[in-house]
């Protein structure tokens, strides 16, 4: 599997509904969503992101990912090559499993995030039972 | 239905007039399609590079997420900077099943020729958050040189 030639991805841009005041560039970050039997694991690509710059939500079923770039990241002088665009990532999945709010974690290694979602104990089916109120 | 004489027929003058017109066609969407490439100068080989000059230095940022370090091999040869790495896959415990899979893993390598002559053993490399950066200094023959001006 090593041998795969890694190719250029090409960052794509967030389609905003409306324009955003900053001229800021939002990218769709890459990623990898798998499910094990307790959890829900979103594996996302933010180079350029450090931990105090990712932002992650869960709310109403919809997860956003967001990651903000290191200002200091950016060398100054004269361009004489580029071939990627540095922006902010910006990604937003909508979770069907039912997911532990409060146990939510977030880590972030060589910008690759890493989003921890573990599933609830699904809810017991509560039976309610219908009687006839029977008149007296 | 009309009955056309065969040597009437539309473009029966030139049959190849209509594969010239499409070949028009396509010359004019490749053109455009390598100018669009052009203006945003996005490279196809892994990693994708910016480099930066200053006065006295020159600078490779390359985004490598989830390479790490021990896995990047930097070599410098005449005027070429070679990067080569490989990008394991990360640690995902067992028995998952996969919704979305799109990060990549595999080897790459890259072969920059560098457009100033540097000082090779000035070379330094370092990653973090995932981006590689390489700096390097121009050779003193390069180096921007300042000249006093004497007043008289």
């Amino acid at each position: 599997m090593n041998e795969h030639e890694l190719k250029v991805q090409q960052k794509q841009e967030v389609q905003h509904k409306g324009e955003t005041t900053k001229r800021e560039k939002y990218f769709i970050p890459a990623v990898d969503i798998f499910e094990s039997e307790g959890e829900v694991t979103v594996v996302a690509e933010m180079p350029g992101v450090a931990a105090e710059g990712i932002d992650v939500t869960l709310e109403d079923d919809v997860l956003t990912i967001r990651g903000r770039k290191d200002e200091a990241e950016l060398p100054g002088g004269r361009i004489l090559l580029q071939e990627y665009e540095t922006g902010n990532y910006q990604r937003r999945f909508t979770v069907a499993e039912t997911i532990d709010q409060e146990k939510i974690k977030a880590t972030v290694n060589n910008g690759m995030l890493r989003v921890v979602l573990p599933k609830t104990e699904p809810a017991k089916p509560k039976k309610i039972e219908v009687r006839t109120t029977e008149e007296e | 239905m009309a009955i056309i004489r065969f040597t009437e027929r539309p473009g029966a003058a030139n049959p190849w007039a209509e594969f010239e017109r499409i070949r028009q066609g396509l010359d004019h969407l490749s053109r455009n399609f390598l100018a669009r490439d052009d203006v945003h100068g996005h490279g196809t080989v892994f990693p994708a590079l910016n480099v930066y000059e200053e006065n006295e230095t020159l600078t490779i940022k390359a985004e490598l997420p989830g390479v790490k370090a021990d896995n990047l091999d930097i070599s410098f040869e005449g005027d070429t900077l070679t990067i080569k790495g490989k990008r394991d896959p990360y640690h995902n415990g067992e028995k998952v099943s996969y919704h979305r899979r799109e990060i990549e893993t595999g080897n790459f390598s890259r072969g920059v020729t560098l457009p100033i002559k540097i000082d090779a053993d000035t070379i330094a490399a370092g990653m973090r958050n995932g981006v590689l950066t390489i700096t390097m200094e121009k050779a003193a023959s390069v180096k921007p040189r300042k000249v006093n001006v004497l007043a008289e």
